[in-house]
């Protein structure tokens, strides 16, 4: 089995129009959404939910009033300040359990946290699981991790070959757990001044990990003096080109009517099937 | 005052506005800070040019284990709520990356055997781009941890009227950067991607119980669905600025819309009265 994981230093710059638009090429496969903050690809693919699951969170702290003596220790150990005044701040805490260790009396106790749901449906391009963090919850790398497991699962009691994984933005935590173990981190990128310095900071971070690279420059055409740029930048650090996706308006329109963009009539339809033909090819399938 | 300009999503032009506003407002005053919190792809630099004064590295605290001192009893790892901790027969291994900097695995240890080291998570540089304060944190490639360096950096300024460009997303990055801020402007397009998003947004922003408004970016004829979703949700659709060829261009080589048109520079001024006035209530 292997994985694609469709990522990008800065966001907004096509991953789950792409993931979309591969999950229709793409055969005997099943498709993940991890990007579990902001998640789209539902948008695009008309979901039908098959299973509905609860995600539980790393438990939350509770004071409980009657036992408390206003010892003051809970407040002097948090490191996060999310104690004050025998009143935890569920925002500030990061539910390391140091307090309800720490206090003689007891009085700290574990409350269960729903953190998110995560989901398996059908879709006409083939299963796919994806996820719903709560709102302002943490561990939406937690998060991520379960819904590769459970894709992962999924492809093995289908016997499907492929993982098509449409990844968080950025280079912290969701990123990192989208990256262990893929076989191909698709990097997205725009020929802007932005995303050209983001694209350095993500292939130093799929190069820290060990994960192969590939590019692909989406609206190349709105800037080529850029485009050219980003083509230097790749062959310097070896990562391999292996897609340019033109500039049309048929991408929104299609964003719009909830399709993937190849199903459109539009130029990026071949660039799709190119870049779609290179990946196989750097993943030997 | 403190705006935060945040938007669910990536990508919808959160920079672009934020920056703008610093460079709209610094025309004729002073004090204002423009504070880049997108700690993990940091880009107001791009349109600011900013000269860079000062850079403070910025640690958090991991565990180091004393091998004379260890008894192996495993407690350590037994208390560890993020696995940043190993127990084994002869040895505790420890994960750095995991590590969360909460202090239990040395406040529990029974033998002293636990000495925190510091582990550098990123550094927050500070200069001036012509009279903006610029600051901006920028994390370590590699690095998991990204809300104490959105502390770190918005710690590090202190001004009249300080914009924070928040990270994308709803989770901890972003909470650490909105909460305690006077207003959050969060910046949406008129798709219905950016429409799931605001709208994770606005509950976020609501759970923070920060005051809000909404800007649409790239505006085209899909704007009906913003504004009556602004309508239904009673939020304060403060400027909308149109889907442009010309400010995609403009964009892409790092000009800001206020050098592109006098006229923005008295758009986004407007914006922060009104901002201002939704803030006095």
């Amino acid at each position: 089995m292997k994985e694609i994981t469709i990522i990008s230093g800065k966001g907004g710059t096509g991953k789950t129009s792409i993931a979309a638009s591969i999950a229709v090429l793409a055969e005997n496969h099943v498709i993940a959404d991890c990007d579990v903050d902001a998640a789209n690809l539902h948008l695009l693919l008309n979901p039908c939910i098959e299973s509905k699951n609860n995600f539980w969170g790393m438990p939350r702290v509770e004071i409980d009033v009657d036992k408390c003596t206003g010892c003051g220790l809970c407040e002097e150990l948090c490191h996060y300040g999310a104690i004050k005044s025998g009143k935890v701040d569920v925002l500030c805490c990061e539910g390391c359990l140091v307090c309800y260790h720490a206090c003689p009396e007891a009085a700290v106790r574990l409350v269960e946290n729903l953190a998110g749901e995560w989901f398996i449906c059908s879709t006409k391009f083939g299963p796919f699981v994806h996820a719903r963090l709560g709102i302002a919850q943490d561990n939406s790398g937690k998060l991520v991790a379960e819904v590769r497991k459970q894709a992962r699962e999924l492809a093995d009691r289908e016997g499907k070959e492929l993982i098509i994984t449409d990844g968080p933005p950025g280079i912290g935590c969701p990123v990192i757990s989208s990256l262990g173990g893929t076989d191909l981190a698709l990097v997205v990128v725009e020929p802007t001044l932005s995303s050209i310095h983001d694209l350095s900071r993500v292939l130093d971070l799929t190069s820290h990990f060990g994960v192969k690279a590939a590019v692909c420059i989406n609206k190349w055409d709105i800037n080529p003096e850029n485009t050219r740029q980003v083509e230097k930048m790749c062959s310097e650090v070896n990562v391999p080109v292996v897609g340019h996706i033109g500039y049309d308006p048929a991408v929104i329109a299609a964003a719009m009517k909830g399709k993937p963009v190849i199903q459109m009539v539009s130029t990026v339809v071949e660039d799709i099937i190119s870049l779609w033909h290179c990946m196989q090819e750097e993943l030997g399938i | 005052m403190i705006i935060s300009v945040a938007s669910g999503k990536g990508g919808t032009g959160k920079t672009t506005i934020a920056t703008n506003i610093a460079l709209a407002l610094s025309a004729n005053n002073q004090g204002i800070a423009y504070i880049d919190c997108d700690v993990e792809e940091p880009n107001g630099h791009i349109f600011l040019n900013p000269e860079m004064q000062d850079a403070r590295e910025i640690y958090i605290e991991v565990p180091q284990i004393d091998n004379e001192k260890c008894t192996y009893c495993g407690k350590c790892a037994d208390l560890c709520a993020f696995g940043a901790l190993l127990c084994t027969e002869d040895s505790v291994i420890t994960f750095p990356e995991f590590c969360h900097g909460c202090g239990g695995c040395q406040y529990f240890c029974p033998a002293e055997a636990v000495t925190p080291i510091p582990k550098k998570i990123g550094r927050v540089e500070k200069g001036l781009s012509g009279n903006i304060i610029f600051a901006r944190g920028c994390l370590e490639v590699g690095a998991a941890l990204s809300p104490p360096l959105v502390d770190a950096v918005k710690a590090r300024v202190n001004a009249d009227i300080s914009i924070l460009d928040a990270p994308p997303g709803t989770s901890c990055p972003v909470i650490h950067t909105v909460r305690g801020t006077d207003f959050c402007l969060l910046v949406t397009e008129p798709t219905p991607f950016g429409l799931n998003d605001l709208n994770l947004a606005v509950q976020m922003v609501r759970t923070l119980r920060v005051p809000c408004g909404v800007l649409i970016n790239r505006a085209h004829n899909g704007i009906g669905l913003i504004e009556q979703y602004c309508q239904k949700e009673k939020l304060p659709l403060l400027m909308t600025i149109p889907l442009s060829k010309r400010i995609a261009e403009a964009y892409s080589r790092g000009v800001p819309l206020v050098k592109l048109d006098k006229q923005w520079e008295a758009d986004f001024r407007q914006l922060y009265r009104d901002i201002e006035e939704l803030v006095a209530g």
